[in-house]
């Protein structure tokens, strides 16, 4: 009798710390893992030779800005992938609606459109970004990274920044 | 001093009570955040790009998220999406079809019969109102990724005479 009764009090505890920590990191904070270089010198800036995920950075992500979309050049957001919906992706996004980009190994600049962004990553070789799969609408966007959490050594705030060789014309 | 003690022994139970009473507060509307994001929330839906299935000037329909969480979502259902011209605003359509399908649609219905073909990227949907003449849908601005689905609509709830499965 004791038993089941403290079990189903610490089931009334989960439930609520899970509740609660579902809506936090909705609606205001949330820590993500880093996977993969394509943001080094950013994230990850060494390639490790381990595959464990313990040497990942880690970043906060801030979801108050979802609130009124409003994003500025250099912002380093999370958005879910428009070729797999079940994946996210880290990138810097270095273009906003109506600006222009002009288009790798062509002639050719196209003109962001209205409600979407253009996202690159900081390490343009390793990168799977808006120079594959175009603009992604700003709908896509998941949140804003702001500080660096882990390792304790890199801790620390986001720039906001533009690579020169990125600047759009 | 002492009676400073003496007042806070006299408070402590009702700001005990209170914290309590708002700790209650905060996680019933945890449970409702979480049951409007993840499960199930009514959304007003208006305008005239889904005539006849929707009424021109609003109706109250339930949107499930566990269908697009799981990847269920399929051709004919009607769905609430976020718009990709603008990601405050949501938009209701019906997905007519899905990744490596191809469609063929009228491209300007009430001018005249020319119509274009085209295939659905991968990851990506095709939506249109049910009142082709009167919507901005997929044949404006293309296919739509998945991830801006934001559920499915499968129960009208207002008005109540056409209460029942959309």
């Amino acid at each position: 009798m004791g038993t089941r009764n403290f079990l189903w009090n610490s089931a009334k505890k989960f439930f609520t710390i899970g509740l609660i920590g579902l809506t936090v990191s909705d609606r205001y904070f949330s820590i993500v893992p880093v996977r993969g270089y394509s943001m080094s010198p950013t994230f990850n800036p060494q390639i490790s030779s381990y595959t464990g995920s313990l040497t990942d950075d880690r970043v906060l992500v801030e979801k108050f800005c979802l609130e009124k979309y409003k994003f500025s050049c250099g912002d380093v957001v999370v958005f879910c992938s428009p070729s797999n919906h079940r994946e996210m992706h880290i990138k810097r996004i270095t273009a906003l609606p109506g600006d222009w980009i002009s288009t790798p190994h062509s002639y050719d600049a196209i003109v962001v459109p209205k409600g979407h962004c253009w996202v690159e990553g900081d390490n343009s070789v390793f990168s799977l970004d808006s120079r594959s799969f175009g603009p992604i609408p700003l709908g896509l966007v998941h949140g804003r990274v702001t500080h660096i959490v882990w390792p304790p050594q890199r801790v620390g705030k986001v720039d906001k920044r533009i690579p020169q060789e990125h600047l759009p014309f | 001093m002492s009676r400073l003690f003496q007042f806070a022994r006299q408070w402590k139970p009702i700001i005990k009570e209170g914290f309590s009473q708002s700790f209650l507060i905060a996680k019933f509307l945890c449970l409702l955040h979480v049951t409007n994001t993840h499960v199930c929330t009514p959304v007003l839906v208006y305008g005239p790009s889904m005539l006849p299935t929707l009424n021109l000037t609003g109706d109250v329909v339930l949107v499930e998220h566990l269908s697009q969480k799981f990847g269920k979502v399929g051709p004919g259902e009607v769905v609430v999406v976020r718009s990709p011209e603008n990601p405050r605003k949501t938009v209701t359509k019906r997905i007519v079809a899905v990744e490596g399908e191809s469609v063929t649609f009228l491209v300007e219905p009430a001018l005249s019969d020319r119509s274009h073909t085209v295939v659905v990227p991968r990851g990506h949907v095709w939506i249109q109102g049910d009142n082709i003449y009167s919507s901005r849908d997929s044949r404006q601005f293309g296919p739509v990724p998945y991830g801006l689905i934001l559920g499915k609509a499968f129960w009208r709830v207002w008005p109540p005479d056409g209460f029942g499965s959309l």
